[in-house]
């Protein structure tokens, strides 16, 4: 661990953030890597290329789904879409983690005297 | 089939993919140009944050593989590299495995198309014969077919049963057809009014016989097979309506059978109504085979309880005449026994074909362990190979799957190859196979037999792949790294599977030798069986038959075959000629009856034991090769004269007289009204149905008498068989000028069945042949596979020891010493195999006691004589690796690491 800041994720954290920006948006894959950076202030260490197997994951779920078009740059470029189904499993990934988290941020917290 | 759509656009998913991490990369490259790098700086950083671009690839792809199915295909890949690798091994391999699944698809084809397979008649498990038997009735009571149906009974049957859809019965028989081309003889089955129905083939040209065509002294109609029509009329649709001669009365056609039928197991050419007359049948003729339809759901049992209902019908309903008491069959006890139609069919060759697939299916389980100890040396030396790549992470579940993979792709592709010679060989069975082998046209090798033959080839290959792969895969991968080259440790661990193999091997091939060598007993024992005549190779048979519409006059028939008698005697090279009404073992039906003793005293209302009846001219037996116990022959001046006398077989003149002198000049009759006949001769019993079964008790008729029924006419025997006896045979030249001599007499009359009486003989212990030479064979591939395990295994020992035995003879042990202690090695090992194949042999062999004769299941003498064959064989087979032993050199042997 050279660099504390830069802890990996946890499984399913890359996955759960996406979805959360595609619900806002579709978007593509290189837009999505920098909407996720710019939303974190750069806090989380993602290695670029890692987007797309989780991103084929999900459309292999078909929680996403995927079409091609023509980027503003006028780049031809795959837009990925939350489907319904990807939508619901949002919520549910959301809820879990917020429990989890909850759960972790009291164990971590000051003893309470 | 999502994911089958998932599976098909892999490919584009792949390009896909690559398009889009490009597009990343330039829009990445884009942005970092646009912050004032450098292109090429730009693009190595893109590279870089972008991370393992081939990995991250290979992982994106792998959310879309169908990861069994592609390491299968990988499996299958390095499998087949594999064996391209080791072209020795794997040709060795597959030959082993190729011929054993042949010879298994081969006679597995042969049972599925016999035993297996349904009847080729629509709904045919409904089919059932009606086979009775008559335990009261001797002579009959061991008779196979049981008591036949009399026209009688097929009408109280017909009329009064609640079990069957429909019924109705036959029999075959000849005919000659004239008017054609020669004159000609023809099988022919008659048929009563339901058999057609029953058997519900429709027909392929034309129409069924009705009931019209039944009617006695009515229209007279014929049907012809399919093989016939097309033989002789060329499959002409023009043939219906026409008339067709046969036994001189014109019959009209009105109709062609489909393609293969058989009236149950009888080929026909021509099949004619029966046409019984209702008001002139009597109680007895029991000579037709009944067939029926059971209703849908009914059972055999309550078809068997529906039949014993009807016997007391019967007897109430017809008589045979005024004089007797129509209850007198009931002594008889007549036991409805209905069997389904396909076991009537089959008879007793199921059990002969299943005992060769057993056998067959044995050789197989040898030459998988042959394949397995292959396996086992080759997957020693890929050891380093294995380790190496559980080393690098490759799970043990892998390793055996993949191990597995390759041996069952063995057993496939021989399979493969298999199936290509088990054509061969199907035709090779079909050759030497019994030719009374019941639907022997029908045998072919058809989806099912490739489907066993796939499924021999996978659990096979399983079988011989399932020890190495579980063996050497095991997760000791250090173990086997640091043991890389060093060949003396655990060598007595690896050797145990090879000697159990060994062991069984010697086991299995013990037993099939062992059935081999009862079944060569048999053919010894049935040999040395005098059958009651005699140098069958030179006693020319042939049939000929005087139907009364060409010579109406008895006793012109009996004189016309005399003169034959007299034309062939006349040829060069004829010692002597006679006729018969049939032969011993030419398998035509017999007549049977009852018959009284002068001298003895028969209670009312009781049957006598029944005889087989035969009609003999004189000079027969002198042809034959028959002995004449006592007495003598009838004379042509008797015959003629309608004298009273008769002839007996030597177990009846016993019976009735205790010795045969003693029969002489005592009398017989056939009923009542008959006069008594003189015994004038006893003649040898005669072995007359098969070489195995008993010689039956026969009365000896002359070929023209006084009918024993009815007003006293003369009566002749219409169709006989000639015997002539000549050192020529058989041969061509000879039977044109016994065809010319038949003509001469009267142009109007066919040859049939023209043999000799060795093939007679040969036909008669064809079931006993085949079985030798399919246990022979069998045998012999068991005792070559199991030979070649052992010396395998013995030298695979040996190569393993050699640095042992070079320590051995550099401290001073004798090369004699190394010989026998690895004689000793081997000879352990077969004697085990030897033992528990005696053990199995006792329990196996006794499932093949139907098929021996004159030795027991457990004959001392065979067991003992293939014990001492296969040990000595085994020991010739570890002798060779042994002596390579014994002349190894210590220095080189030391010097091999």
């Amino acid at each position: 661990m050279k660099k504390t800041a830069q802890r990996d994720l946890f499984p399913g954290a890359l996955e759960m953030m996406i979805l959360r920006i595609l619900k806002r948006q579709p978007l593509h894959g290189y837009a999505l890597l920098q909407q996720i950076k710019r939303t974190s202030r750069d806090l989380l260490q993602i290695e670029e290329g890692s987007l797309y197997p989780v991103l084929q994951r999900l459309l292999k779920a078909e929680l996403v789904k995927a079409e091609w078009s023509v980027s503003s740059t006028n780049r031809r470029v795959r837009i990925y879409k939350l489907t319904a189904a990807g939508a619901r499993h949002l919520e549910r990934e959301v809820s879990s983690f917020e429990g989890m988290l909850e759960g972790i941020t009291r164990v971590l917290a000051p003893e309470e005297s | 089939m999502n994911w089958l759509k998932q599976l098909l656009s892999r490919r584009r998913l792949r390009g896909e993919l690559s398009e889009e991490i490009q597009a990343h990369l330039d829009q990445k490259v884009e942005e970092l140009v646009g912050d004032g790098m450098s292109k090429e700086e730009a693009m190595r950083a893109a590279r870089r944050e972008f991370g393992n671009l081939g990995l991250i690839e290979e992982d994106s792809r792998e959310v879309w593989r169908w990861p069994s199915v592609e390491d299968f295909l990988l499996d299958i890949r390095y499998g087949l590299r594999g064996l391209r690798h080791n072209p020795v091994f794997t040709t060795v391999a597959l030959l082993t495995i190729a011929i054993g699944i042949a010879a298994n698809a081969a006679v597995f084809s042969v049972v599925n198309s016999v035993v297996l397979k349904p009847l080729g008649y629509p709904k045919s498990e409904e089919l059932v014969a009606l086979h009775q038997i008559a335990p009261g009735a001797e002579g009959l009571a061991d008779f196979e077919r049981g008591l036949l149906l009399s026209p009688s009974m097929y009408f109280t049957y017909s009329d009064h049963n609640r079990t069957f859809q429909s019924l109705g019965v036959w029999v075959a028989g000849t005919a000659n057809v004239t008017g054609l081309a020669e004159p000609e003889q023809v099988r022919t089955v008659y048929v009563s009014d339901g058999v057609l129905q029953t058997f519900g083939a429709p027909p392929a040209v034309g129409r069924w016989f009705s009931q019209d065509d039944q009617v006695p002294n009515g229209p007279e109609r014929a049907m012809l097979s399919y093989g016939y029509w097309q033989r002789r009329f060329g499959g002409d649709r023009a043939v219906i309506g026409r008339n067709i001669t046969v036994d001189s009365r014109p019959k009209e056609i009105v109709g062609v059978m489909p393609p293969g039928f058989r009236f149950v197991d009888a080929d026909f050419d021509v099949t004619t109504p029966l046409a019984f007359d209702r008001g002139k049948v009597i109680l007895a003729g029991f000579g037709y085979h009944g067939i029926a339809r059971l209703k849908p759901g009914a059972t055999i049992a309550e078809a068997n309880a529906d039949l014993t209902r009807m016997l007391p019908i019967w007897m109430d309903s017809w008589s045979n005449g005024p004089v007797n008491n129509s209850h007198i069959y009931e002594q008889w006890r007549i036991t409805p026994m209905i069997r389904p139609l396909k076991q009537e069919v089959i008879g007793n060759v199921g059990e002969l074909l299943w005992v060769v697939m057993g056998t067959i299916g044995v050789v197989m389980l040898i030459a998988c362990a042959n394949v397995t100890n292959l396996l086992l040396v080759r997957v020693e030396t890929r050891q380093q190979e294995l380790a190496v790549r559980t080393a690098l992470g490759a799970g043990w579940m892998r390793l055996v799957r993949g191990l597995l993979v390759e041996s069952v792709m063995l057993g496939v592709i021989g399979g493969v190859a298999g199936v290509g010679l088990a054509y061969a060989g199907v035709r090779f069975l079909v050759a030497i196979g019994p030719s009374n082998l019941p639907r022997l046209n029908e045998i072919a090798i058809d989806a099912r037999t490739l489907a066993f033959t796939f499924a021999l080839s996978v659990l096979s290959g399983l079988l011989f792949g399932l020890i190495p792969a579980v063996k050497y895969a095991r997760p000791r991968a250090g173990w086997a790294l640091q043991s890389l080259g060093r060949t003396i440790s655990a060598s007595r661990e690896r050797l145990r599977a090879r000697n159990l193999l060994v062991v069984g091997q010697v086991a299995m091939a013990l037993v099939l030798l062992m059935s081999a060598g009862l079944m060569i007993r048999t053919f010894a024992a049935l040999r040395k069986v005098d059958p009651g005549f005699a140098e069958p190779r030179h006693l020319q048979v042939m049939r000929i038959s005087i139907p009364d519409s060409l010579i109406p006059k008895a006793e012109q028939v009996t004189r016309t075959q005399n003169a034959i008698v007299d034309k062939l005697a006349a040829i060069q090279g004829v010692e002597s000629v006679g006729f018969a009404s049939e032969m011993a073992m030419e398998g035509f039906d017999y007549n049977w009856d009852q018959i009284y003793a002068e001298d003895k005293v028969y209670a009312d209302n009781t049957i006598p034991p029944l005889r087989l009846y035969k009609y003999i001219s004189p000079g027969f037996l002198q042809t034959a090769g028959t002995r004449l116990v006592a007495g003598r022959e009838m004379t042509w001046s008797e015959v003629y004269g309608l004298q009273p006398v008769v002839m007996v077989s030597e177990n009846l003149a016993r019976e009735l007289w205790g010795t045969p002198s003693a029969a002489i000049g005592k009398r017989l009759r056939e009923n009542l009204m008959m006069p008594w006949h003189e015994v004038v001769g006893v003649i040898q019993d005669v072995r007359e149905k098969a070489v195995q079964d008993t010689a039956p008790e026969i009365i000896y008729w002359p070929a023209l008498m006084k009918s024993p029924w009815g007003p006293k006419l003369p009566s002749a025997v219409r169709t006989v068989t000639f015997a002539i006896r000549s050192e020529r045979a058989g041969t061509e030249s000879f039977l044109n000028q016994v065809r010319s001599a038949v003509w001469s007499v009267n142009s109007n009359l066919p040859l049939a069945s023209v043999r000799t009486m060795q093939e007679v003989y040969d036909k008669s212990v064809a079931r006993t042949s085949f079985t030798l030479v399919m246990l022979g064979i069998a045998g012999a591939m068991a005792l070559a596979l199991g030979i070649i395990g052992i010396y395998g295994v013995m030298s695979y020992t040996v190569s393993q020891r050699k640095r042992e035995i070079g320590i051995r003879l550099a401290l001073g042990a004798q090369g004699g010493d190394v010989l026998q202690m690895v004689l000793r090695q081997g000879t352990k090992l077969v004697l085990l195999g030897v033992a528990i194949g005696i053990g199995a042999a006792l329990g196996l062999t006794r499932l093949m006691v139907n098929l021996l004769f004159g030795v027991t299941a457990h004959d001392p003498v065979t067991f003992a004589a293939v014990a001492v064959l296969l040990v000595l064989v085994a020991l010739l087979a570890c002798y060779v690796p042994a002596r390579r032993a014994m002349l190894v050199d210590p220095i080189v042997a030391l010097r091999y690491e």
